[in-house]
């Protein structure tokens, strides 16, 4: 089994799909190491890339005019990184920074959405685990317009 | 001293002077009160006490300090309404009364042998406090232990210094989050249940304490289910107005329960309905 086989078969986001689907995606796939303190990628910018976090933490950051900019969320070894990719008009709507060294599983955004869409198998198997993810980030979202730590405001 | 079951009405009815030994400071609205007690003081972690500034009225809180340490009591109180803010603004040497303890306390022995998790939004980490100590206090007894806290900004974390010691630990995992932060913070940004799925305990064999308010309960009940940790151990409390503390006025009532008595630590299953009910 390949290096990146492995690693795709051991993230749990691509549990349950048929080894001819992670072969698939295996042969798409490559690591990348980023350094500390790196933009992945910034708001604005075509989303040409697919990531899954290996290892390390990813903050997403809204940059703020004449003000530090502010961190939404960090993601972690296993989190995808951003959907931005698969919905036009393809750009990022948040900077990502890479709070300590990350290592990650990149895809060619083009070719993970022509598999997709030729594969409607896979191209189901793909939306079913970003919906999931769509969701649980628009419910921690939620929670937070609520009073979720009492803080009386 | 005698538990709050051995005493008898008249004497939980009086309050105990206590005088203020130190003032911690936590939050912009919450501070930690260390108080002497007039004689040797004993509770379990989970329970509360009325806390009684003279001249303004009595509230119930929660002790937050080491259960097995009795000639000092914390409590932390998060200043909102007039009881509440006199005792805020007490000083080293002012004089507080103090009924009970009252209630019945976290079963921390049901999860001897097993891992911990204690979870906590807010001020809600200060009834916790107390199981940390009474865990750390007999740490052989259980698995691994895990701390979940999270908190509106950095600037609202409440034991700051103390998760940050607990946290240099090996024999404890301590993870805060924030719903927001500048670069100042290198901890995560997110909601305590996206914390959950990657906690390091086994979910069959962990006991879960949580504290907060009933919306982060709830949802932590939740993600607790999705992580396949058992219902019927996970704990949570429930905070009611009190007025007696012992049953006699009604004021504490949540469904058919007393709060003050048969509460305020709650097994989660026992009353996930009541959880669902608008209004009780
Ligand atoms: C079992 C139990 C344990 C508690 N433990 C603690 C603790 O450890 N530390 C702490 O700071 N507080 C704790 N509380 C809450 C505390 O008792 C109240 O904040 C206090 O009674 C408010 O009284 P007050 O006169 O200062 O304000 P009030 O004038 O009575 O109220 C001021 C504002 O606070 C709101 N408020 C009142 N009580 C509560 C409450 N229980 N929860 C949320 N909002 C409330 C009111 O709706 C009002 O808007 C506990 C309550 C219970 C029932
Ligand atoms: S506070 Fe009076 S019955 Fe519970």
């Amino acid at each position: 089994m390949s290096n990146t086989m492995a690693q795709i078969k051991d993230l749990k986001f691509f549990s349950g799909l048929k080894r001819r689907h992670l072969e698939v995606l295996a042969a798409l796939a490559k690591e990348i190491e980023v350094e500390k303190g790196t933009y992945i990628f910034r708001e604005g910018d075509d989303a040409l890339r697919c990531l899954v976090v290996l290892s390390g933490d990813v903050a997403l950051e809204l940059p703020m005019q004449g003000r530090d900019p502010r961190t939404v969320q960090t993601v972690h070894d296993g989190d995808v990184l951003g959907w931005s990719w698969l919905y036009p008009p393809h750009r990022w709507t948040f900077d990502a920074r890479a709070v300590t060294d990350v290592t990650a599983l990149v895809f060619d955004a083009e070719q993970l959405r022509a598999v997709k869409d030729s594969d409607h198998e896979l191209g189901f198997q793909l939306m079913t685990r970003f919906g999931k993810v769509m969701v649980s980030r628009l419910q921690a979202t939620r929670m937070r317009l609520m009073d979720l730590y009492g803080n009386g405001d | 001293m005698a538990t709050a079951t051995e005493l008898s009405i008249p004497q939980l009815l009086d309050p105990m002077p206590c005088v203020v030994r130190a003032v911690n400071r936590e939050t912009h609205d919450t501070i930690t009160l260390e108080v002497e007690p007039a004689e040797p003081y004993h509770f379990e972690p989970g329970q509360i006490t009325m806390v009684y500034k003279h001249g303004v009225g009595e509230i119930p809180i929660s002790i937050s300090s080491d259960p097995d340490r009795h000639d000092r009591i914390s409590q932390t109180v998060r200043g909102v309404g007039a009881v509440s803010k006199a005792i805020i603004a007490s000083h080293p040497g002012d004089v507080l009364g103090i009924r009970g303890p009252f209630g019945v306390g976290w079963p921390i022995d049901q999860a001897e042998g097993g891992d911990v998790a204690i979870i906590g939004g807010g001020i809600g980490l200060a009834p916790l406090r107390s199981i940390v100590y009474r865990v750390l206090n007999r740490r052989d007894r259980f698995g691994a232990v895990v701390i979940l806290v999270g908190a509106r900004t950095p600037k609202d974390i409440v034991f700051a210094e103390e998760l940050r010691e607990w946290g240099s630990r090996f024999d404890i995992d301590v993870n805060v989050t924030v719903d927001t932060a500048d670069r100042g913070w290198h901890g995560p940004v997110g909601v305590v249940t996206n914390m959950i799925p990657r906690a390091p305990w086994d979910s069959s064999k962990v006991t879960a304490f949580v504290c907060g308010p009933e919306v982060m309960m709830r949802f932590t009940a939740r993600a607790l289910r999705e992580d396949d940790v058992p219902m019927d151990k996970v704990y949570v409390t429930m905070e009611r107005n009190m007025q007696c503390g012992v049953g006699l006025c009604g004021h504490c009532q949540w469904g058919s329960h007393f709060v003050c008595r048969e509460g305020p630590v709650f097994r989660y299953d026992t009353v996930a309905e009541l959880f669902r009910i608008r209004g009780v």
